[in-house]
């Protein structure tokens, strides 16, 4: 819930991404991601992730959120996947570790960084557009990328519920803890979890009709629409140019 | 499990956007056709039950914690096609909103998750729990294998799509461009962990639910067990279904299979282990017996234990060709529905013989 609080409040921000619509940033930083995922050589993949960096700034988003949210995270799971291939990967020797006696290969050095630059590329790309953009406005951009209007009005009754789906369990927590002394023990918290889920299973039914009930009596018929408030600018049209363009040229120079 | 970008190929992840396309498409198809007006609430609403339930830490034997997917409970309640188009959803919400997995490998998670994980729970719930009371031990440890079962492939499916990006994508100098490890580590290194914490999370998770849900609320576990009796004292037994519009459609195929059983005669030669003791004899048969067994000669004569072996039954109608026919075609067809026909006569008498051991 603060995770969401935050991207409410920086996709209101005045900055570069925040100013530019929805479906251009999709689209434009979407392309930036397949180019740091197509090329083949590490400066472009270097290249876009400065992009990326520079378009934060200038957009208003402390490099410290994108570090918390996205790098730190990313450098601790996909460090722990590609420090062995450092090793294992056959290649040139060109280090061995004094006590151990591994060596370390070029090839194995070279396909990890690809590994946790392009990973960490891609989740800077992908923050960037999730906190420069409200997410009910994120999904209805959505369409651009051929979504149904079916699924963006699923996805956004989903995100609506996840809240309060979210509260219910913590409220169901918090009315157990009240009545207990003492710890549970590894048994019993696993069986207060396991009916904690069970308990949600049933409410999510009873929500569901509920919900299904109050649309009905709005008028729903089951066909749905979304609002396509969107109007693009020259500044979106510059935008739509430069960001797939810049992607162009990486995938071109990353052959 | 959930595969972040750059892990996999461009080409990889279109690929498997390309195979969880038509899945989508399918399931919503059914859950319209299902549910109606009522599939936007109820996707939405189980949606994000499935994203909850993957925010629910399970502590777990040994002192470790783990987080189930959902995807064992949510095929057990809601069926195959609604438990994926609900948990591809909260797929995306976590890879857009939560950079929990990548945009680009987003095809990828749904395919190994949502898709091939939800059809494998239903499966494996389905085969194992059969007809059994909906209060049953057995739809317990149905529920627990459905979950484990579905975890467990999915992530083979992932350490597949891994293990497989060293052997296509590599540079000039042999440098892996995608995830390094090849598929003897990437298969095991993924499903120690599978096989033991997050298979044993998912099982605890299904069969408890299911356990509680058979205290406190049998009709959730009604949707996906139509057939099934509702409790073991024989109350709510269901009546069996029409059993020819039930099974017309499986009559129909197998009426067309056994038209098309001519079909092997256009097959040459003799299938590979299935040759008789005159084959040995015959030059022309000992020539192909060479060819397919990788050049190996076969024996001069037929081993003594298959001759005397040979001998000991004799087949009513030797090849498919009863002998009073002519035509060989025909004599396939016949042979088929005597086979068919022996073996639906040979069910019938074991259904009667249950049903009355059940009635004694």
């Amino acid at each position: 819930m603060e995770y969401a609080l935050t991207a409410d409040d920086l996709a209101r921000v005045d900055g570069l991404l925040q100013r530019l619509d929805p479906r251009v940033k999709i689209v434009g930083l979407f392309s930036l991601i397949i180019a740091a995922s197509l090329s083949r050589k590490l400066e472009i993949i270097g290249g876009i992730f400065l992009v990326a960096l520079v378009l934060a700034i200038l957009s208003r988003i402390p490099l410290l959120i994108l570090a918390k949210r996205g790098w730190i995270t990313a450098l601790l799971f996909t460090g722990f996947i590609a420090l062995p291939s450092i090793f294992i990967t056959p290649g040139n020797v060109i280090y061995r570790l004094p006590l151990l006696d591994w060596a370390v290969t070029a090839q194995g050095l070279t396909s990890a960084t690809f590994l946790i630059g392009r990973v960490e590329t891609s989740v800077t790309l992908s923050l960037l557009l999730v906190l420069c953009t409200p997410w009910t406005t994120v999904l209805k951009a959505l369409r651009v990328l051929c979504v149904p209007a079916v699924f963006i009005v699923i996805l956004e009754m989903t995100y609506r519920y996840i809240f309060l789906l979210l509260q219910k369990s913590r409220e169901m927590l918090e009315a157990r803890q009240s009545r207990m002394v003492g710890e549970l023990d590894s048994r019993q918290s696993r069986r207060l979890a396991v009916a904690g889920i069970t308990v949600l299973l049933g409410k999510t039914f009873e929500l569901s009709s509920e919900v299904y009930l109050a649309m009905l009596s709005r008028g729903f018929r089951g066909d749905v629409d979304t609002l396509d408030e969107f109007s693009m600018t020259g500044r979106d049209w510059a935008g739509i140019l430069f960001l797939p363009g810049l992607a162009a040229l990486a995938i071109y120079l990353g052959r | 499990m959930h595969i972040p970008d750059g892990y996999l190929s461009p080409a990889t992840c279109a690929a498997l956007y390309a195979c969880a396309a038509p899945f989508w498409y399918l399931s919503l198809q059914r859950i319209k056709r299902m549910l109606h007006t009522r599939m936007v609430p109820m996707l939405s609403l189980f949606a994000a039950f499935s994203f909850v339930v993957m925010m629910f830490n399970l502590p777990l034997p040994g002192g470790t914690t783990g987080h189930a997917v959902g995807v064992g409970i949510a095929s057990i309640v809601l069926g195959p096609w609604a438990a994926m188009l609900a948990i591809s959803m909260a797929l995306l919400i976590q890879a857009f909103f939560f950079g929990d997995g990548g945009i680009m490998a987003l095809g990828a998670n749904c395919f190994n998750i949502a898709v091939v994980g939800s059809l494998v729970a239903s499966l494996v719930y389905r085969v194992i729990g059969g007809r059994s009371s909906l209060d049953s031990r057995r739809r317990l440890i149905a529920a627990a294998l459905s979950g484990y079962a579905a975890i467990n492939i999915s992530a083979l499916l992932t350490a597949i799509e891994f293990g497989i990006q060293p052997m296509l994508y590599r540079d000039a100098a042999g440098t892996p461009l995608y995830a390094p490890y090849p598929l003897g580590i990437a298969i095991p290194a993924m499903m120690i962990g599978h096989l033991t914490f997050a298979g044993i999370a998912e099982a605890i998770v299904s069969a408890g639910v299911v356990s509680y849900l058979q205290r406190s609320d049998l009709s959730l576990l009604k949707l996906t067990a139509p057939d099934a009796a509702a409790s073991e004292n024989g109350v709510d037994l269901v009546v069996p279904v029409n059993g020819w519009r039930s099974t017309r459609s499986l009559w129909i195929g197998l009426a067309a299979l056994m038209i098309m059983t001519p079909l092997g005669l256009l097959a040459t030669g003799a299938a590979w282990g299935e040759w008789g003791p005159e084959d040995f004899n015959n030059p022309e048969i000992r020539d192909q017996i060479t060819r397919s067994s990788l050049n190996q000669a076969a024996p001069e004569m037929a081993p003594r234990g298959m001759q005397r072996l040979a001998t000991v039954w004799t087949a009513p109608m030797p090849d498919y060709a009863p002998p009073f026919l002519r035509s060989e075609t025909f004599g396939y067809i016949m042979s088929a529905m005597f086979g068919v026909g022996l073996i639906i006569l040979s069910f019938l008498l074991i259904g009667r013989l249950m049903q009355r051991r059940q009635g004694t």
